[in-house]
């Protein structure tokens, strides 16, 4: 690099770079926050969906599965599972009689452990991804498979 | 090594490497339930393995920047370390918790956990990357305040140079940014926003100017370039880093639930993240084909010169292949992801604090470098590891590409489990590579027990 171009130049173009670009994020995250409400399914958050997300976090469910794409490639997307399942004709339903069946015992096949829900807690973990298959996805995952 | 207090660094360097072993073994029992799936079920399940594997990389990576910075910082500083005995106690208190916290997630249900610790209280759990009990996030704030205060202490107190500034920059922002964990609402989407915010500014943000400082500290030492000609490659390296990582983190916004115009401003910007990369790359070449000292840790100098190139591919190449919007539509949340975590967490940060493990470890042991044999176990260990980790993400890449295409892309797609009974093969293959990677860890571990015929130089 040129001699022109000295250390204290290059410490301020930093300095000045990464407070601009973080002022312009901050910005973004607030206009972001003034769109969510279009898009998070917000009306239909109720406090059964939010019993609902703390079983899927205590049960650790990111941990094989991923939801809207993010988590372990283990085990099937859950994000849209209420619609591919049936959806309001069967989807809860399904989604509760899975959880009970498991273990699956398929010799060699992936197995989803036993956890033994209430079944107030099965209609709240079903609520919750009934809840997420209704958020704003920009059409994502491209087909029901997930 | 130049002072006393350098020392504390190797208590962090042994526990990172023993945490690397554990992260390694329940890396691969995983990758052998991804083709046998109820191996070892239901005594570990994969998501218990995989929060073993995960924490652990964190962990250790944390212990080996905590590592470098007590041993850089007095050297920078040209000053002891401000106080040794806080630096000793926090690595008790963090092994510790972090040993408690495995024996938690492999012994204990996941829920009981949660409810032991105090997840009701204040829920944290449960949420990739942040499995860990509140206890144990309470417990790494409590470490890392001690710690910065520790390592500012010794700065202000002695010579200020670009390189430990960068640093504490990183580590300060590594700190902030980890309070974000603490918060968790009930709305998923917006859950998932700022989950990024420990996620992406750790990784994509402010640990590259850890990154960026380590490796221009020993770039330093092994070459003896002005150090006027580095602070301007570092500034210039954790510009770019920055400039379009802050606003990259819009990559992870496309299709969680927040705004549509993430799609441009993440793709724009993420799609300069490589920049930086590849600049550190022709930094650490240029460096070292400058260099003034024929430097004896030659296997400090290849890891250095490695880690500039694997970073490049596995944050850079690799993340630029599934960030553009359009692209990432079909892979998000594929083998894909997985193919470029890999390499990029291995290229970035695995490779640095090794790097300074390798520069810094004979110091500490009271010589210059190993003796001759040792360091060629230690390249041996060097070329196994980096090209089995680039095996594994070949074939995860592989894997991941026809899963898109099978699952999500053909006229007849296929549901997730058909799927991977069709990937099989790759994961086999990715399995073998991960063997091929444990010898070199042990390899790796053997270098520094080797010491046939050594040369002992005056450090």
């Amino acid at each position: 690099m040129s001699r022109s171009f000295t250390p204290s130049m290059a410490r301020n173009i930093f300095y000045g770079g990464t407070v601009f670009f973080a002022l312009l994020f901050l910005a973004l995250t607030y206009q972001n926050e003034q769109v969510l409400p279009t898009r998070d399914n917000r009306a239909n958050l109720t406090e059964k969906v939010a019993a609902g997300k703390k079983i899927w976090e205590t049960r650790n469910c990111i941990g094989c599965h991923t939801l809207l794409g993010e988590g372990a490639y283990f085990a099937p997307e859950l994000g849209n599972v209420y619609k591919r399942r049936g959806g309001d004709a069967g989807g809860t339903e399904f989604i509760k009689s899975w959880i009970q069946a498991q273990p699956g015992g398929t010799p060699g096949r992936r197995q989803m452990p036993q956890f033994n829900l209430s079944e107030k807690e099965l209609d709240e973990i079903a609520a919750f991804l009934k809840y997420v298959s209704e958020i704003n996805t920009s059409n994502w995952p491209p087909n029901i498979e997930g | 090594m130049q002072f006393q207090s350098q020392a504390v660094s190797r208590f962090y360097f042994t526990a990172a490497i023993g945490l690397f072993v554990a992260q390694i073994l329940f890396g691969l029992v995983m990758g052998l339930q991804y083709v046998i799936g109820d191996f070892l079920f239901p005594a570990i399940p994969f998501n218990v393995a995989r929060m073993v594997h995960t924490n652990a990389l964190i962990v250790w990576l944390l212990m080996g920047f905590m590592g470098a910075a007590y041993y850089l910082v007095p050297e920078e500083s040209e000053t002891e370390l401000y106080s040794p005995k806080l630096a000793i106690a926090l690595f008790w208190i963090f092994l510790v918790a972090a040993a408690l916290t495995v024996l938690g997630y492999l012994f204990v249900p996941y829920a009981s956990l949660a409810e032991w610790t105090g997840n009701d209280l204040l829920a944290t759990m449960g949420r990739e990357f942040l499995e860990q009990p509140l206890p144990t996030k309470l417990g790494i704030v409590i470490v890392a305040i001690g710690f910065l205060f520790n390592i500012t202490m010794t700065v202000l107190k002695g010579r200020k140079t670009a390189i430990s500034t960068v640093l504490l920059l990183g580590l300060w922002g590594l700190a902030v940014f980890f309070l974000f964990s603490f918060y968790n609402p009930d709305n998923i989407a917006r859950d998932k926003y700022y989950w990024w915010f420990v996620v992406h500014l750790w990784v994509e943000g402010v640990w590259e100017l850890i990154l960026a400082a380590i490796l221009a500290f020993v770039l330093i030492k092994v070459t003896g370039v002005d150090r006027e000609v580095i602070d301007k490659w570092l500034y210039v390296i954790i510009t770019m880093a920055l400039v379009s990582g802050i606003i990259g983190t819009g990559h992870h916004f496309y299709w969680i639930g927040s705004a549509e115009y993430w799609q441009w401003w993440g793709s724009v910007f993420s799609a300069m993240e490589p920049i930086p990369f590849f600049a550190m790359t022709v930094f650490a070449f240029n460096m070292v084909n400058r260099r003034r000292r024929e430097h004896p840790n030659r296997a400090a100098t290849l890891w250095a010169l490695g880690t500039g190139v694997m970073a490049f591919l596995g944050a850079g190449v690799w993340g630029f292949l599934h960030t553009l919007a359009p692209v990432n539509y079909y892979t998000h949340g594929s083998q894909v992801t997985a193919a470029h975590g890999h390499m990029a967490f291995y290229g970035a940060y695995v490779m640095v604090v090794i790097t300074m493990i390798s520069y810094a470890m004979p110091l500490i042991r009271g010589r210059a470098a190993n003796s001759s044999k040792a360091q060629v176990l230690e390249m041996w260990s060097f070329w196994l590891m980096t090209v089995a980790m680039v095996f594994i993400t070949l074939f995860l890449t592989a894997a991941g590409i026809l899963q898109v295409w099978l699952q999500r892309v053909s006229a007849t797609p296929l549901p997730f489990m058909a799927t991977q009974d069709q990937i099989g093969l790759f994961y086999w293959l990715r399995e073998g590579a991960g063997v091929v990677f444990l010898v070199g860890l042990v390899i790796y571990i053997a270098s520094f027990f080797y010491n046939g015929g050594e040369e002992k130089t005056a450090a």
